[in-house]
Protein backbone atom coordinates (compact mmCIF):
# COMPACT_ATOMS: atom_id res chain seq x y z
CA UNK A 1 0.00 0.00 0.00
CA UNK A 2 0.98 3.50 -0.93
CA UNK A 3 1.31 6.69 1.51
CA UNK A 4 -2.07 7.77 -0.30
CA UNK A 5 -4.00 4.44 0.09
CA UNK A 6 -2.88 4.35 3.54
CA UNK A 7 -4.55 7.37 4.85
CA UNK A 8 -7.49 6.99 2.53
CA UNK A 9 -7.67 3.86 4.59
CA UNK A 10 -7.79 5.07 7.85
CA UNK A 11 -9.54 8.09 7.16
CA UNK A 12 -12.48 5.80 5.76
CA UNK A 13 -12.37 3.58 8.89
CA UNK A 14 -12.19 6.33 11.46
CA UNK A 15 -14.04 8.82 9.97
CA UNK A 16 -14.25 12.08 12.07
CA UNK A 17 -11.87 10.42 14.68
CA UNK A 18 -9.01 11.07 11.99
CA UNK A 19 -7.52 14.93 11.93
CA UNK A 20 -5.27 16.51 10.43
CA UNK A 21 -4.57 13.48 8.08
CA UNK A 22 -1.41 14.48 5.79
CA UNK A 23 1.67 12.96 3.72
CA UNK A 24 5.16 14.11 4.26
CA UNK A 25 7.50 13.32 2.11
CA UNK A 26 11.08 13.37 2.02
CA UNK A 27 13.92 13.74 -1.36
CA UNK A 28 16.52 11.05 -1.11
CA UNK A 29 19.51 10.35 -3.08
CA UNK A 30 20.94 11.77 -6.21
CA UNK A 31 17.99 9.63 -8.01
CA UNK A 32 15.50 12.41 -5.78
CA UNK A 33 13.67 9.05 -4.79
CA UNK A 34 10.36 10.45 -3.04
CA UNK A 35 9.91 8.54 0.71
CA UNK A 36 6.15 9.43 2.06
CA UNK A 37 5.06 9.13 5.75
CA UNK A 38 1.51 9.30 7.16
CA UNK A 39 1.12 11.63 10.11
CA UNK A 40 -2.25 12.07 11.28
CA UNK A 41 -4.17 12.47 14.66
CA UNK A 42 -6.25 9.84 16.09
CA UNK A 43 -8.68 10.05 19.26
CA UNK A 44 -7.67 8.16 22.20
CA UNK A 45 -11.29 6.02 22.28
CA UNK A 46 -10.29 4.51 18.36
CA UNK A 47 -6.75 4.72 18.58
CA UNK A 48 -6.39 0.97 19.29
CA UNK A 49 -8.85 0.45 16.37
CA UNK A 50 -6.36 2.31 14.46
CA UNK A 51 -3.16 0.07 15.24
CA UNK A 52 -5.45 -3.03 14.87
CA UNK A 53 -6.12 -2.06 11.49
CA UNK A 54 -2.90 -1.22 10.34
CA UNK A 55 -1.20 -4.58 12.13
CA UNK A 56 -3.86 -6.54 10.36
CA UNK A 57 -2.50 -5.44 6.65
CA UNK A 58 0.23 -7.77 7.62
CA UNK A 59 4.16 -6.74 7.05
CA UNK A 60 3.27 -4.23 10.06
CA UNK A 61 5.68 -2.95 12.43
CA UNK A 62 5.22 -1.10 15.92
CA UNK A 63 8.76 1.07 16.14
CA UNK A 64 8.00 2.37 19.19
CA UNK A 65 5.37 4.96 20.99
CA UNK A 66 6.77 8.74 22.30
CA UNK A 67 5.29 10.86 24.36
CA UNK A 68 5.13 14.37 25.70
CA UNK A 69 3.87 16.87 27.82
CA UNK A 70 2.07 19.57 26.02
CA UNK A 71 1.06 21.48 29.54
CA UNK A 72 -2.83 20.88 29.60
CA UNK A 73 -2.25 17.24 27.63
CA UNK A 74 0.07 14.27 27.64
CA UNK A 75 0.82 13.61 23.75
CA UNK A 76 1.16 9.79 22.64
CA UNK A 77 2.45 9.41 19.20
CA UNK A 78 2.65 5.71 18.10
CA UNK A 79 5.01 5.11 15.32
CA UNK A 80 4.25 2.30 13.47
CA UNK A 81 5.46 1.39 9.59
CA UNK A 82 3.67 -0.88 6.79
CA UNK A 83 4.70 -3.14 3.83
CA UNK A 84 8.28 -4.01 5.43
CA UNK A 85 9.93 -6.49 2.82
CA UNK A 86 9.53 -5.58 -0.22
CA UNK A 87 12.65 -3.07 -1.87
CA UNK A 88 10.77 0.25 -1.26
CA UNK A 89 7.36 -0.36 -0.12
CA UNK A 90 7.91 0.50 3.42
CA UNK A 91 5.60 3.41 4.61
CA UNK A 92 6.00 5.01 8.43
CA UNK A 93 2.59 5.58 9.76
CA UNK A 94 2.66 8.42 12.88
CA UNK A 95 -0.54 8.32 14.80
CA UNK A 96 -0.58 10.65 17.45
CA UNK A 97 -2.89 11.10 19.81
CA UNK A 98 -3.73 13.64 23.30
CA UNK A 99 -4.68 12.54 26.59
CA UNK A 100 -6.16 15.38 29.30
CA UNK A 101 -3.91 15.43 32.12
CA UNK A 102 -6.79 14.93 34.57
CA UNK A 103 -7.41 11.67 33.03
CA UNK A 104 -5.05 10.53 31.40
CA UNK A 105 -6.27 6.73 30.15
CA UNK A 106 -6.03 5.05 27.30
CA UNK A 107 -6.42 1.30 26.20
CA UNK A 108 -3.48 -0.79 25.68
CA UNK A 109 -2.25 -2.43 22.17
CA UNK A 110 -0.71 -5.34 24.00
CA UNK A 111 -3.57 -7.28 23.33
CA UNK A 112 -2.60 -6.65 19.22
CA UNK A 113 1.00 -6.27 19.75
CA UNK A 114 2.18 -8.22 22.54
CA UNK A 115 5.33 -6.64 22.61
CA UNK A 116 4.18 -3.42 23.19
CA UNK A 117 4.20 -4.03 26.57
CA UNK A 118 7.72 -2.63 26.68
CA UNK A 119 7.19 0.93 25.48
CA UNK A 120 4.02 1.26 27.03
CA UNK A 121 5.37 0.50 30.70
CA UNK A 122 7.81 3.05 29.97
CA UNK A 123 5.51 5.63 28.75
CA UNK A 124 3.49 4.41 32.35
CA UNK A 125 6.81 5.48 34.39
CA UNK A 126 8.32 8.44 32.59
CA UNK A 127 4.71 10.25 32.08
CA UNK A 128 2.18 8.86 34.21
CA UNK A 129 -0.46 7.89 32.08
CA UNK A 130 -2.75 4.96 32.45
CA UNK A 131 -2.60 2.54 30.12
CA UNK A 132 -5.86 0.53 30.76
CA UNK A 133 -5.48 -3.23 30.23
CA UNK A 134 -1.67 -3.08 30.25
CA UNK A 135 -0.86 -6.65 31.70
CA UNK A 136 2.11 -5.51 33.61
CA UNK A 137 2.59 -2.14 35.40
CA UNK A 138 6.36 -2.52 37.12
CA UNK A 139 9.27 -0.06 36.30
CA UNK A 140 10.80 -0.94 33.51
CA UNK A 141 13.86 1.45 32.61
CA UNK A 142 13.59 2.74 35.93
CA UNK A 143 14.91 1.25 39.31
CA UNK A 144 11.84 -0.01 41.29
CA UNK A 145 13.36 2.59 44.38
CA UNK A 146 12.80 5.44 41.77
CA UNK A 147 11.06 7.50 44.24
CA UNK A 148 7.00 7.74 43.76
CA UNK A 149 5.10 10.74 42.40
CA UNK A 150 8.35 11.80 39.71
CA UNK A 151 7.87 11.03 36.14
CA UNK A 152 10.91 11.99 34.41
CA UNK A 153 9.43 13.06 31.06
CA UNK A 154 6.63 15.29 32.89
CA UNK A 155 7.67 19.17 32.67
CA UNK A 156 5.15 20.13 35.56
CA UNK A 157 5.07 19.45 39.57
CA UNK A 158 5.34 15.51 38.67
CA UNK A 159 8.95 16.32 36.85
CA UNK A 160 12.40 16.04 37.93
CA UNK A 161 12.67 18.25 41.04
CA UNK A 162 15.81 20.95 40.52
CA UNK A 163 17.41 19.15 44.29
CA UNK A 164 17.41 15.73 42.02
CA UNK A 165 19.93 17.29 39.55
CA UNK A 166 24.05 17.03 39.98
CA UNK A 167 25.29 19.68 38.15
CA UNK A 168 29.00 18.54 37.36
CA UNK A 169 30.09 22.01 36.30
CA UNK A 170 29.46 23.27 39.74
CA UNK A 171 30.50 19.95 42.10
CA UNK A 172 33.60 19.19 39.66
CA UNK A 173 33.83 15.86 38.63
CA UNK A 174 36.53 15.21 40.84
CA UNK A 175 35.12 15.91 44.12
CA UNK B 1 13.60 -36.00 40.77
CA UNK B 2 13.83 -32.61 38.80
CA UNK B 3 14.22 -29.40 40.60
CA UNK B 4 13.59 -26.08 39.41
CA UNK B 5 15.74 -23.58 40.75
CA UNK B 6 15.50 -19.56 39.71
CA UNK B 7 18.89 -18.18 38.00
CA UNK B 8 19.11 -14.27 38.06
CA UNK B 9 21.52 -12.62 35.53
CA UNK B 10 22.40 -9.40 36.10
CA UNK B 11 20.70 -6.86 36.67
CA UNK B 12 23.84 -4.86 35.53
CA UNK B 13 23.93 -7.31 32.69
CA UNK B 14 26.96 -6.89 30.49
CA UNK B 15 25.36 -8.10 27.42
CA UNK B 16 24.06 -4.34 26.79
CA UNK B 17 24.73 -0.64 27.10
CA UNK B 18 21.60 -0.22 29.17
CA UNK B 19 21.79 -2.94 31.70
CA UNK B 20 19.81 -5.87 31.46
CA UNK B 21 18.31 -8.54 34.18
CA UNK B 22 17.66 -11.79 33.21
CA UNK B 23 15.20 -14.06 35.30
CA UNK B 24 15.88 -17.86 34.80
CA UNK B 25 14.08 -20.66 35.70
CA UNK B 26 16.31 -23.70 35.51
CA UNK B 27 15.32 -27.38 35.83
CA UNK B 28 18.82 -29.20 35.52
CA UNK B 29 21.46 -27.24 33.22
CA UNK B 30 17.69 -26.23 31.17
CA UNK B 31 16.20 -23.42 31.33
CA UNK B 32 11.91 -23.65 31.33
CA UNK B 33 11.06 -19.64 31.73
CA UNK B 34 12.97 -16.70 31.00
CA UNK B 35 12.18 -12.68 31.77
CA UNK B 36 13.86 -10.11 30.74
CA UNK B 37 14.03 -6.81 32.92
CA UNK B 38 15.97 -3.96 31.57
CA UNK B 39 17.74 -2.37 34.48
CA UNK B 40 18.10 0.50 36.66
CA UNK B 41 20.75 2.82 35.22
CA UNK B 42 18.75 4.75 32.73
CA UNK B 43 21.05 7.89 31.99
CA UNK B 44 18.45 10.44 31.13
CA UNK B 45 20.41 11.23 27.90
CA UNK B 46 16.53 12.37 26.23
CA UNK B 47 16.20 14.59 29.33
CA UNK B 48 19.85 15.94 28.87
CA UNK B 49 19.47 16.99 25.27
CA UNK B 50 15.77 18.85 25.79
CA UNK B 51 18.35 20.96 28.05
CA UNK B 52 20.90 22.19 25.50
CA UNK B 53 20.95 23.66 21.96
CA UNK B 54 19.84 21.21 18.62
CA UNK B 55 23.81 21.23 17.71
CA UNK B 56 25.03 20.11 21.08
CA UNK B 57 22.35 17.26 20.98
CA UNK B 58 24.61 15.86 18.00
CA UNK B 59 27.25 15.14 20.14
CA UNK B 60 25.26 14.02 22.97
CA UNK B 61 23.75 11.26 20.20
CA UNK B 62 26.53 10.04 19.42
CA UNK B 63 27.58 9.36 23.07
CA UNK B 64 24.21 7.22 23.52
CA UNK B 65 26.57 4.39 21.93
CA UNK B 66 30.35 3.63 21.46
CA UNK B 67 29.34 1.27 18.79
CA UNK B 68 26.65 3.08 17.14
CA UNK B 69 28.33 6.31 17.31
CA UNK B 70 27.40 7.18 13.72
CA UNK B 71 23.73 5.45 13.57
CA UNK B 72 22.46 7.56 16.15
CA UNK B 73 23.44 10.88 14.98
CA UNK B 74 22.49 9.87 11.24
CA UNK B 75 18.78 9.12 12.45
CA UNK B 76 18.72 11.91 14.94
CA UNK B 77 20.27 14.37 12.31
CA UNK B 78 17.93 13.06 9.61
CA UNK B 79 14.60 13.92 12.36
CA UNK B 80 15.83 17.50 12.58
CA UNK B 81 16.41 17.77 9.27
CA UNK B 82 12.85 16.73 8.47
CA UNK B 83 10.94 19.21 11.16
CA UNK B 84 13.42 21.93 10.43
CA UNK B 85 12.83 20.87 6.65
CA UNK B 86 16.51 21.38 5.72
CA UNK B 87 17.98 19.23 2.85
CA UNK B 88 21.03 17.61 2.94
CA UNK B 89 23.36 18.38 -0.32
CA UNK B 90 24.39 14.97 -2.32
CA UNK B 91 27.63 14.19 -1.37
CA UNK B 92 26.97 14.42 2.11
CA UNK B 93 24.59 12.29 1.45
CA UNK B 94 27.28 9.76 0.69
CA UNK B 95 29.59 10.49 3.03
CA UNK B 96 27.12 9.74 5.77
CA UNK B 97 26.74 6.41 3.94
CA UNK B 98 30.35 5.60 4.09
CA UNK B 99 30.86 6.39 7.58
CA UNK B 100 27.33 4.27 8.26
CA UNK B 101 28.74 1.36 6.41
CA UNK B 102 32.77 1.77 8.12
CA UNK B 103 30.80 1.50 11.14
CA UNK B 104 29.11 -1.33 10.31
CA UNK B 105 32.00 -3.66 9.24
CA UNK B 106 33.60 -2.56 12.47
CA UNK B 107 30.83 -4.00 14.69
CA UNK B 108 29.98 -6.98 12.57
CA UNK B 109 33.80 -7.68 12.83
CA UNK B 110 33.72 -6.94 16.25
CA UNK B 111 30.67 -8.82 16.76
CA UNK B 112 32.30 -12.11 15.66
CA UNK B 113 35.20 -11.86 17.40
CA UNK B 114 32.82 -11.77 20.29
CA UNK B 115 30.87 -14.54 19.44
CA UNK B 116 34.07 -17.05 19.27
CA UNK B 117 35.54 -15.82 22.31
CA UNK B 118 32.20 -16.81 24.01
CA UNK B 119 32.46 -20.58 22.97
CA UNK B 120 36.08 -20.18 23.52
CA UNK B 121 37.57 -19.96 20.45
CA UNK B 122 39.98 -17.41 21.26
CA UNK B 123 42.70 -17.83 18.42
CA UNK B 124 39.65 -16.85 16.32
CA UNK B 125 38.71 -13.90 18.61
CA UNK B 126 42.16 -12.55 18.35
CA UNK B 127 42.08 -12.78 14.63
CA UNK B 128 39.32 -10.92 13.80
CA UNK B 129 40.27 -8.22 16.08
CA UNK B 130 43.71 -8.04 14.54
CA UNK B 131 41.57 -7.34 10.77
CA UNK B 132 39.23 -5.14 12.31
CA UNK B 133 42.08 -2.61 12.92
CA UNK B 134 42.05 -1.68 9.34
CA UNK B 135 39.00 -0.68 9.36
CA UNK B 136 39.30 1.53 12.83
CA UNK B 137 42.82 3.22 10.86
CA UNK B 138 40.48 4.00 8.46
CA UNK B 139 37.83 5.74 10.28
CA UNK B 140 40.22 7.81 12.09
CA UNK B 141 41.84 8.73 8.84
CA UNK B 142 38.66 10.01 7.37
CA UNK B 143 37.23 11.31 10.59
CA UNK B 144 39.89 11.78 13.56
CA UNK B 145 38.90 9.64 15.81
CA UNK B 146 38.20 5.28 16.34
CA UNK B 147 34.69 6.18 17.51
CA UNK B 148 32.58 9.30 18.09
CA UNK B 149 33.32 10.60 14.86
CA UNK B 150 32.06 14.22 15.13
CA UNK B 151 30.92 13.50 11.46
CA UNK B 152 27.38 14.73 11.53
CA UNK B 153 26.08 18.29 11.49
CA UNK B 154 22.18 19.06 10.68
CA UNK B 155 22.00 19.32 7.12
CA UNK B 156 25.38 17.61 5.98
CA UNK B 157 28.45 16.53 7.22
CA UNK B 158 31.63 18.46 9.23
CA UNK B 159 34.77 16.69 7.14
CA UNK B 160 35.00 16.32 3.35
CA UNK B 161 36.32 13.10 2.03
CA UNK B 162 39.64 14.36 -0.19
CA UNK B 163 40.82 13.18 -2.86
CA UNK B 164 44.00 11.54 -1.62
CA UNK B 165 42.03 9.60 1.03
CA UNK B 166 39.90 7.89 -1.95
CA UNK B 167 43.02 5.36 -2.56
CA UNK B 168 43.19 4.79 1.30
CA UNK B 169 39.76 3.74 1.48
CA UNK B 170 39.88 1.65 -1.70
CA UNK B 171 42.97 0.21 -0.06
CA UNK B 172 40.47 -1.00 2.71
CA UNK B 173 38.12 -2.27 0.64
CA UNK B 174 40.27 -4.75 -1.26
CA UNK B 175 41.77 -5.76 2.48
CA UNK B 176 38.22 -6.82 3.00
CA UNK B 177 37.12 -7.63 -0.18
CA UNK B 178 40.37 -10.74 0.10
CA UNK B 179 39.33 -11.67 3.58
CA UNK B 180 35.34 -12.61 2.96
CA UNK B 181 36.37 -15.88 1.61
CA UNK B 182 38.61 -16.51 4.69
CA UNK B 183 35.99 -15.31 6.92
CA UNK B 184 33.24 -17.70 5.59
CA UNK B 185 35.30 -21.01 5.39
CA UNK B 186 36.71 -20.48 9.32
CA UNK B 187 33.15 -19.80 10.57
CA UNK B 188 31.19 -21.32 8.52
CA UNK B 189 33.17 -24.82 8.03
CA UNK B 190 34.35 -24.76 11.72
CA UNK B 191 33.42 -28.20 13.25
CA UNK B 192 33.54 -26.89 16.73
CA UNK B 193 31.52 -23.53 15.86
CA UNK B 194 28.46 -25.79 14.00
CA UNK B 195 28.36 -27.73 16.91
CA UNK B 196 28.24 -24.92 19.37
CA UNK B 197 25.52 -22.38 17.22
CA UNK B 198 23.58 -24.75 15.15
CA UNK B 199 19.94 -25.38 16.47
CA UNK B 200 20.88 -23.18 19.29
CA UNK B 201 19.49 -20.20 20.61
CA UNK B 202 16.15 -20.40 17.88
CA UNK B 203 13.89 -17.45 16.94
CA UNK B 204 11.43 -18.95 14.32
CA UNK B 205 10.40 -16.26 11.40
CA UNK B 206 6.93 -15.77 12.71
CA UNK B 207 7.64 -15.19 16.23
CA UNK B 208 10.36 -12.44 15.56
CA UNK B 209 7.38 -10.62 13.41
CA UNK B 210 5.30 -10.80 16.49
CA UNK B 211 8.19 -9.86 18.59
CA UNK B 212 9.26 -6.57 16.00
CA UNK B 213 13.11 -7.75 15.86
CA UNK B 214 15.02 -6.02 13.83
CA UNK B 215 18.40 -5.78 11.70
CA UNK B 216 20.49 -9.35 11.70
CA UNK B 217 18.30 -10.90 14.48
CA UNK B 218 15.40 -10.92 12.11
CA UNK B 219 17.02 -11.53 8.80
CA UNK B 220 18.60 -14.83 10.46
CA UNK B 221 15.02 -16.02 10.56
CA UNK B 222 14.77 -15.65 7.09
CA UNK B 223 12.66 -11.89 6.96
CA UNK B 224 13.86 -9.50 4.73
CA UNK B 225 13.62 -6.88 6.82
CA UNK B 226 16.22 -3.84 5.73
CA UNK B 227 15.57 -0.03 6.58
CA UNK B 228 17.86 0.56 3.75
CA UNK B 229 16.02 -1.65 1.74
CA UNK B 230 12.50 -1.02 2.58
CA UNK B 231 12.65 2.70 2.67
CA UNK B 232 15.72 3.93 0.76
CA UNK B 233 17.16 6.64 2.05
CA UNK B 234 20.33 8.97 1.36
CA UNK B 235 22.84 7.26 -0.97
CA UNK B 236 20.89 3.97 -0.53
CA UNK B 237 17.89 5.48 -2.75
CA UNK B 238 20.28 5.48 -5.66
CA UNK B 239 21.27 1.18 -5.40
CA UNK B 240 19.65 -1.87 -5.97
CA UNK B 241 20.18 -3.45 -2.59
CA UNK B 242 18.19 -6.56 -1.13
CA UNK B 243 17.99 -7.27 2.61
CA UNK B 244 19.94 -10.43 3.14
CA UNK B 245 18.79 -14.17 4.97
CA UNK B 246 20.78 -16.77 5.22
CA UNK B 247 19.13 -18.13 2.01
CA UNK B 248 21.62 -16.02 0.11
CA UNK B 249 24.51 -18.17 0.82
CA UNK B 250 24.73 -21.26 -0.60
CA UNK B 251 24.32 -23.42 2.32
CA UNK B 252 23.09 -27.33 2.18
CA UNK B 253 20.71 -26.81 5.28
CA UNK B 254 17.15 -24.91 5.56
CA UNK B 255 17.17 -21.48 7.56
CA UNK B 256 16.66 -22.49 11.12
CA UNK B 257 16.77 -18.72 12.84
CA UNK B 258 19.81 -20.01 15.23
CA UNK B 259 22.86 -18.76 15.92
CA UNK B 260 24.52 -20.11 13.23
CA UNK B 261 22.17 -17.85 10.91
CA UNK B 262 22.78 -15.24 12.45
CA UNK B 263 26.67 -15.56 11.66
CA UNK B 264 25.79 -15.93 8.16
CA UNK B 265 23.84 -12.87 7.74
CA UNK B 266 26.43 -10.86 9.47
CA UNK B 267 28.86 -12.18 7.41
CA UNK B 268 26.98 -11.63 4.12
CA UNK B 269 26.14 -7.94 5.42
CA UNK B 270 30.10 -7.84 5.52
CA UNK B 271 30.26 -8.11 1.66
CA UNK B 272 27.28 -5.92 1.20
CA UNK B 273 29.17 -3.83 3.09
CA UNK B 274 32.24 -3.54 1.30
CA UNK B 275 29.55 -3.05 -1.76
CA UNK B 276 28.15 -0.35 -0.98
CA UNK B 277 31.53 1.34 -0.09
CA UNK B 278 32.63 0.72 -3.38
CA UNK B 279 29.70 2.16 -4.51
CA UNK B 280 29.40 5.12 -2.70
CA UNK B 281 33.23 5.77 -3.37
CA UNK B 282 32.88 5.25 -7.39
CA UNK B 283 30.02 7.61 -6.90
CA UNK B 284 30.32 10.58 -5.22
CA UNK B 285 28.83 13.74 -6.38
CA UNK B 286 30.76 16.96 -6.37
CA UNK B 287 29.37 19.37 -4.39
CA UNK B 288 28.88 20.85 -0.95
CA UNK B 289 29.07 19.02 2.03
CA UNK B 290 26.70 21.27 4.21
CA UNK B 291 23.18 22.68 3.82
CA UNK B 292 24.86 25.66 5.93
CA UNK B 293 28.09 25.71 7.21
CA UNK B 294 27.90 28.59 9.82
CA UNK B 295 26.79 26.76 13.02
CA UNK B 296 25.31 30.63 14.55
CA UNK B 297 23.30 30.62 11.46
CA UNK B 298 22.79 27.26 11.33
CA UNK B 299 21.20 27.42 15.16
CA UNK B 300 19.18 30.63 14.20
CA UNK B 301 17.44 28.76 11.34
CA UNK B 302 16.42 26.04 13.81
CA UNK B 303 15.45 28.09 16.64
CA UNK B 304 13.06 29.87 13.79
CA UNK B 305 11.76 26.43 12.89
CA UNK B 306 8.65 24.84 14.49
CA UNK B 307 8.00 21.02 13.86
CA UNK B 308 7.89 17.40 14.21
CA UNK B 309 10.19 15.04 12.58
CA UNK B 310 11.29 11.48 12.49
CA UNK B 311 14.66 10.03 10.99
CA UNK B 312 15.27 6.69 10.84
CA UNK B 313 18.33 4.72 10.14
CA UNK B 314 19.40 0.72 9.68
CA UNK B 315 22.15 0.82 12.60
CA UNK B 316 24.56 -2.69 12.92
CA UNK B 317 21.62 -3.93 15.42
CA UNK B 318 18.80 -2.78 13.60
CA UNK B 319 16.52 -0.44 13.19
CA UNK B 320 17.43 3.37 15.33
CA UNK B 321 14.23 5.76 15.41
CA UNK B 322 14.55 9.09 16.38
CA UNK B 323 11.29 11.43 16.88
CA UNK B 324 12.46 15.12 17.76
CA UNK B 325 10.03 18.31 18.05
CA UNK B 326 10.88 21.70 17.24
CA UNK B 327 9.22 24.89 18.71
CA UNK B 328 9.79 28.03 17.11
CA UNK B 329 12.15 30.44 19.16
CA UNK B 330 13.94 28.06 21.60
CA UNK B 331 17.41 26.15 20.97
CA UNK B 332 16.72 23.57 22.21
CA UNK B 333 14.43 20.57 21.53
CA UNK B 334 10.92 20.28 23.33
CA UNK B 335 10.48 16.59 22.47
CA UNK B 336 13.30 13.55 21.77
CA UNK B 337 12.57 10.26 21.61
CA UNK B 338 15.61 8.08 21.20
CA UNK B 339 14.43 3.90 20.17
CA UNK B 340 17.36 1.67 19.99
CA UNK B 341 17.51 -1.88 18.00
CA UNK B 342 18.03 -4.06 21.91
CA UNK B 343 14.73 -2.12 22.71
CA UNK B 344 12.68 -4.28 20.47
CA UNK B 345 15.44 -7.13 19.89
CA UNK B 346 15.64 -8.18 23.63
CA UNK B 347 12.27 -9.90 24.42
CA UNK B 348 13.36 -12.30 21.43
CA UNK B 349 15.69 -13.68 23.93
CA UNK B 350 12.90 -15.25 25.64
CA UNK B 351 11.86 -17.74 22.94
CA UNK B 352 15.99 -18.56 22.62
CA UNK B 353 16.53 -19.00 25.81
CA UNK B 354 13.80 -21.44 26.50
CA UNK B 355 14.79 -24.91 26.48
CA UNK B 356 18.72 -24.19 26.37
CA UNK B 357 21.36 -24.53 28.55
CA UNK B 358 23.02 -22.39 31.09
CA UNK B 359 26.04 -22.48 29.06
CA UNK B 360 24.17 -21.26 26.11
CA UNK B 361 23.43 -18.14 27.52
CA UNK B 362 26.64 -16.44 26.74
CA UNK B 363 26.03 -17.15 22.81
CA UNK B 364 22.41 -16.69 22.68
CA UNK B 365 23.21 -13.37 24.59
CA UNK B 366 25.73 -12.16 21.96
CA UNK B 367 23.78 -13.82 19.29
CA UNK B 368 21.46 -10.50 18.97
CA UNK B 369 25.05 -8.38 18.90
CA UNK B 370 24.62 -6.54 22.74
CA UNK B 371 28.42 -5.82 23.94
CA UNK B 372 29.31 -8.78 25.95
CA UNK B 373 32.40 -6.53 27.07
CA UNK B 374 32.41 -7.12 31.26
CA UNK B 375 30.18 -10.19 32.52
CA UNK B 376 29.31 -9.45 36.18
CA UNK B 377 27.89 -11.78 37.89
CA UNK B 378 25.14 -14.52 38.08
CA UNK B 379 23.24 -15.62 41.10
CA UNK B 380 22.35 -19.03 41.58
CA UNK B 381 18.83 -19.70 43.92
CA UNK B 382 18.19 -22.82 45.25
CA UNK B 383 14.39 -22.65 44.85
CA UNK B 384 13.26 -24.76 47.45
CA UNK B 385 15.45 -23.01 50.60
CA UNK B 386 16.08 -19.73 49.04
CA UNK B 387 20.02 -19.82 49.34
CA UNK B 388 21.96 -18.66 46.31
CA UNK B 389 25.33 -18.83 45.21
CA UNK B 390 27.05 -16.45 43.08
CA UNK B 391 28.35 -17.30 40.05
CA UNK B 392 31.08 -14.94 38.32
CA UNK B 393 30.74 -14.40 35.17
CA UNK B 394 34.13 -16.03 34.30
CA UNK B 395 32.64 -19.16 35.80
CA UNK B 396 29.70 -18.73 33.12
CA UNK B 397 32.40 -18.33 31.10
CA UNK B 398 33.89 -21.08 31.70
CA UNK B 399 31.19 -23.35 31.73
CA UNK B 400 30.98 -22.26 27.89
CA UNK B 401 34.69 -23.53 26.99
CA UNK B 402 33.69 -26.10 28.93
CA UNK B 403 30.27 -27.59 26.75
CA UNK B 404 32.32 -26.77 23.35
CA UNK B 405 35.51 -28.99 25.28
CA UNK B 406 32.81 -31.63 25.74
CA UNK B 407 30.76 -31.66 22.62
CA UNK B 408 34.22 -31.83 20.78
CA UNK B 409 34.62 -35.15 21.45
CA UNK B 410 35.59 -35.05 25.12
CA UNK B 411 39.06 -33.47 23.89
Amino acid sequence: MKADEILTSLQEALGEHLTEGRIRTTTEGVRERTSSSVWANVDRERLHDAVAQVWGWGHSHLAVVSGSDQGETIELTYHLTHGWGTPDGETEIHLRTELPKDDPVIDTITDIIPVAVVTEREKEEMLNVDIRGLPDHRHIFLSEKFPGGIYPWRKDEQGIPDDMIRDFRDEGVHK
Amino acid sequence: MSRRYKMSVGPIHPALKEPIYFNLTIDGERIVEADVKPGQAHRGIEWMGMRRNIIQTIYLAERICGICSASHPFAFCRAVEMAAEIPVPPRAQYIRVIIAELERVHSHILWAGVAAHEIGFDTLFHKTWDVREKVMDLLELLTGNRVNYGMWQIGGVRRDILPEQVPKIQEALDYYAALLDPFQALFLEDRTIAARTRNTGILEAGVAEQLCALGPTTRASGLRRDVRVDDPYHAYADMELKALTPADMDLPMKIGGDVFDRIVVRLLELEQSVQILQFCVANLPDGPIMEEPKPAKLLRRLKKAEGEGVGRHEAPRGEVIHRVVLEAGKDELTTWKVRAPTYNNMFSWIPMLVGEEIADIPIIAASIDPCMSCMDRITLTDGATGSSTVLTGRELHRRSVEKTRRIMGGA
